[in-house]
């Protein structure tokens, strides 16, 4: 044996085995439910839109990394998940191209600006869909049916009101990827149950919107199915760069969320509030993060 | 079943133990030449008590020191002292040792004591006696051990905890000792009550050891004031802190000593070591040390004195060809040896021979924020704050968010995904804040 080539290093020398690409293959792994109910409802359209979104994300952090001179870092997935989310966002019927600005937008604006992954601090698919909201009103709220592609109001913006059951299913028009809350109760408690984000978060903002909506007279289990909040709840709010690090905090971010979604469906000028919600608090979760702290060990001696 | 006491955060980390858990503790080999480095604890150096030539017995008393924090060192064999220099140490940096070379006689010294019962001895006795068999933590601290039987003036020690954790992956010396001598380890922790004037004793083992637990819980038959505590299963259980926590539920603030909460932990090889110096007289020369690792072909738990060279222990048990790195201690807060001439030591727990795959450096990514290492530090820091400060170089920053607490289990570069070197940056932060302190 050659002691030449023994290495030096500092402990720990075991590590986990999940790293960034594993936490976001698994948040893609959990988007596979809505995403296939996305096809199943609205056809090779919604399925177009998706692999538009998540190539036109992964190709422009590349492109943005070369040009910058950085390390190209599109194997951690974490641009195809910013991608497919923007997609989720959208309405079928929505020409490919925007959604290509869109998920470009995310990307460029959204994280690359700032300086990548970990620096952004705001959600980037929400940058995008925010972005798209703003440069096309008519199309980004023109929703479709399923199946029959015809254009009609979604539950919340005044449509009319499905059964529970067809709402459960995601029957409804809608976004892509938002519609069925079984797919994304499914894909969400598959990450909390593999650790990939704390239950905290969807918890606290499912919770507050259901508490909120029932004082104020709304009808909780409708409020809580329908438009974005679970798609929000367990796939945006608990994007690790731009939700707080202590438990404290991300309860504090779950409520938080839950709150402003509540104040905006039931007196605000728009009809959903999600998107607008979880930006405010990541606005927020710097501040947090350092207000929120942990208590240090022994300092409350019993 | 009440559930098994923990502490909070922590990690799961790959136990690795089958391999040598169920393999009862064999002699090691007893090589021709020894080297018993002058530090082999925490505190002040020894001087030799020897000179080059000399002729040495087993057990004989060849280094000493006047400081109070000091433990004498004895020779493992009988021979003839051939050199007092500079040797390799596990420490990284070569210190004094003194070598010996072995004779093949085993030839004793007559002990320092004729060894006596714990009835007969009186509690001062006991705690000279241990500090004349140079005990320290054999956990891996090295503290001495006599130093920490006195109760500081004002403090009154009501519990002595013995630590049969084992969190560290890979080591199973202590589960065997407490499934071989489990007598020994509660006669050592008896001793220790006595000495300390302590009116309990506890016993934290991990519940999935239910052989160690099961072992001790007989040994302990006669004795209601002392206890076998079932601990999670959870990596850094046997680190003082989340032992006193796990135990007594009690949070000991750093700085602050076990006395001051009526608390003093040993490692349960310690409790052996006590116990057997009270009743043969004889001092420390051999520890159980185990020997592991994906490299290792026939890992073992060995029998080893003290002095014995690392390379000599895995020539033993055998390689599988060129280890990438070797440890000494466990994985998680285990030092890397450079070189194999390094001799086993009072603190060598375990050795272990990882593959050049396993060594490869990690590969560095951005934070993504995900604050797990948050979660798991058990010190309740924010190991990713205290990192980013040390990287800016902002030392009061770090100060302030109370980087000196941390206890350096690894946990948080262990859990991140991003393979942050935190605990690597928070090292460096606390010796520069404590060497500010000290000026
Ligand atoms: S575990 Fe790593 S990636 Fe996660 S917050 Fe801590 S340093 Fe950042
Ligand atoms: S900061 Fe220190 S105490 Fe906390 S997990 Fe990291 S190494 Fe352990």
């Amino acid at each position: 044996m050659e002691q030449s080539k023994l290495r030096m290093s500092s402990s720990p020398h075991q590590h986990a085995r999940e790293n960034t690409s594993r936490i976001m293959l698994e948040v893609l792994m959990a988007l596979v439910p809505a995403a296939t109910l996305a096809v199943f409802f609205f056809g090779l359209r919604a399925l177009g839109l998706m692999l538009v979104a998540v190539v036109a994300a992964v190709a422009t952090e590349a492109l943005l990394q070369k040009l910058s001179g950085r390390p190209v870092t599109i194997r951690d997935y974490s641009a195809a998940v910013t991608g497919l989310l923007v997609a989720f966002g959208v309405p079928a019927g929505l020409p490919l191209w925007i959604v290509a600005i869109g998920a470009a937008i995310a990307i460029a604006i959204g994280k690359q600006v700032f300086g990548g992954l970990g620096n952004n601090p705001f959600n980037p698919a929400l940058v995008g869909r925010a972005v798209l909201l703003a440069s096309w009103p008519a199309q980004m709220t023109t929703w479709v049916a399923p199946f029959t592609f015809l254009t009609s109001a979604t539950p919340l913006g005044g449509g009319a009101r499905p059964a529970y059951s067809t709402l459960f299913l995601g029957a409804v028009p809608g976004s892509l990827g938002e519609t069925s809350a079984l797919a994304l109760l499914v894909g969400g408690l598959y990450l909390i149950w593999r650790g990939i984000i704390d239950w905290r978060i969807p918890v606290g903002f499912v919770g507050t919107v259901a508490v909120f909506s029932a004082v104020f007279g709304g009808d909780p289990l409708f409020h809580v199915l329908a438009g974005s909040l679970l798609l929000g709840a367990f796939f945006m709010a608990t994007d690790p760069v731009t939700s707080p690090m202590t438990s404290w905090g991300r309860l504090i971010m779950g409520v938080g969320c839950g709150l402003i979604t509540a104040i905006i469906r039931l007196w605000g000028g728009y009809p959903e509030g999600v998107t607008y919600a979880i930006l405010i608090m990541n606005a927020f979760t710097p501040l947090i993060d350092r207000y929120v702290r942990p208590v240090r060990f022994g300092a409350a001696r019993k | 079943m009440t559930k098994a006491k923990t502490f909070g955060g922590g990690i799961h980390p790959r136990y690795n133990k089958e391999r040598t858990l169920n393999l009862p503790i064999v002699d090691a080999v007893v090589p021709k030449e020894l080297v018993f480095p002058l530090s082999q604890h925490i505190g002040a150096p020894c001087q030799p008590l020897v000179k080059v030539g000399e002729r040495v017995l087993k057990g004989q008393k060849i280094a000493d020191s006047d400081a109070p924090i000091s433990a004498p060192i004895h020779s493992s064999v009988s021979g003839q002292v051939v050199a007092i220099e500079k040797r390799p140490h596990c420490s990284g940096q070569d210190t004094m040792a003194i070598v010996v070379s072995n004779d093949g006689l085993d030839e004793e010294a007559v002990p320092a004591s004729t060894g006596t019962s714990i009835e007969n001895v009186p509690a001062d006795e006991i705690v000279r006696i241990v500090r004349e068999a140079g005990i320290v933590g054999m956990g891996g601290a090295g503290f001495p051990t006599h130093y920490k039987m006195v109760p500081p003036a004002g403090t009154k020690v009501e519990m002595v905890v013995l630590n049969g954790a084992e969190c560290e992956p890979y080591l199973t010396a202590d589960y065997r000792l407490m499934m071989e001598e489990s007598e020994q380890v509660v006669l050592g922790l008896r001793l220790l009550m006595k000495a300390l004037g302590a009116d309990k004793g506890c016993i934290g083992v991990e519940e999935d050891k239910s052989e160690a637990i099961a072992a001790l819980k007989q040994a302990r038959e006669a004795f209601p004031d002392i206890e076998v505590i079932p601990l999670q299963v959870k990596y850094p259980q046997g680190s003082e802190f989340m032992l006193i926590r796990a135990i007594t539920g009690k949070e000991l603030p750093v700085g602050r000593l076990p006395a001051e909460l009526g608390v003093i932990v040993n490692n349960v090889a310690t409790a052996v070591a006590v116990a057997n110096a009270v009743t043969t007289g004889k001092p420390l020369v051999e520890r159980v040390v185990t020997v592991s690792g994906s490299m290792v072909e026939r890992p073992q738990n060995l029998r080893v004195r003290l002095g014995t060279p690392v390379g000599a222990l895995l020539e033993q048990c055998g390689l599988k060809g060129q280890p990438g790195k070797v440890i000494k201690g466990g994985p998680m807060m285990g030092v890397t040896l450079a070189n194999l001439d390094v001799p086993v030591i009072k603190t060598t727990c375990g050795l272990l021979a990882l593959s050049p795959e396993e060594a490869e450096p990690l590969e560095i990514s951005p934070c993504i924020r995900c604050g797990r290492c948050v979660d798991v530090c058990p010190m309740r820091l924010q190991p990713v704050f205290i990192a980013q400060f040390v990287e800016r170089g902002m030392l009061e920053q770090a100060e302030a968010y109370n980087a000196t607490d941390c206890r350096e289990c690894g946990c948080c570069s262990y859990i991140c995904p991003a393979r942050r070197p935190l605990v690597q940056n928070i090292r460096l932060a606390k010796s520069a804040i404590l060497a500010k302190r000290r000026k």
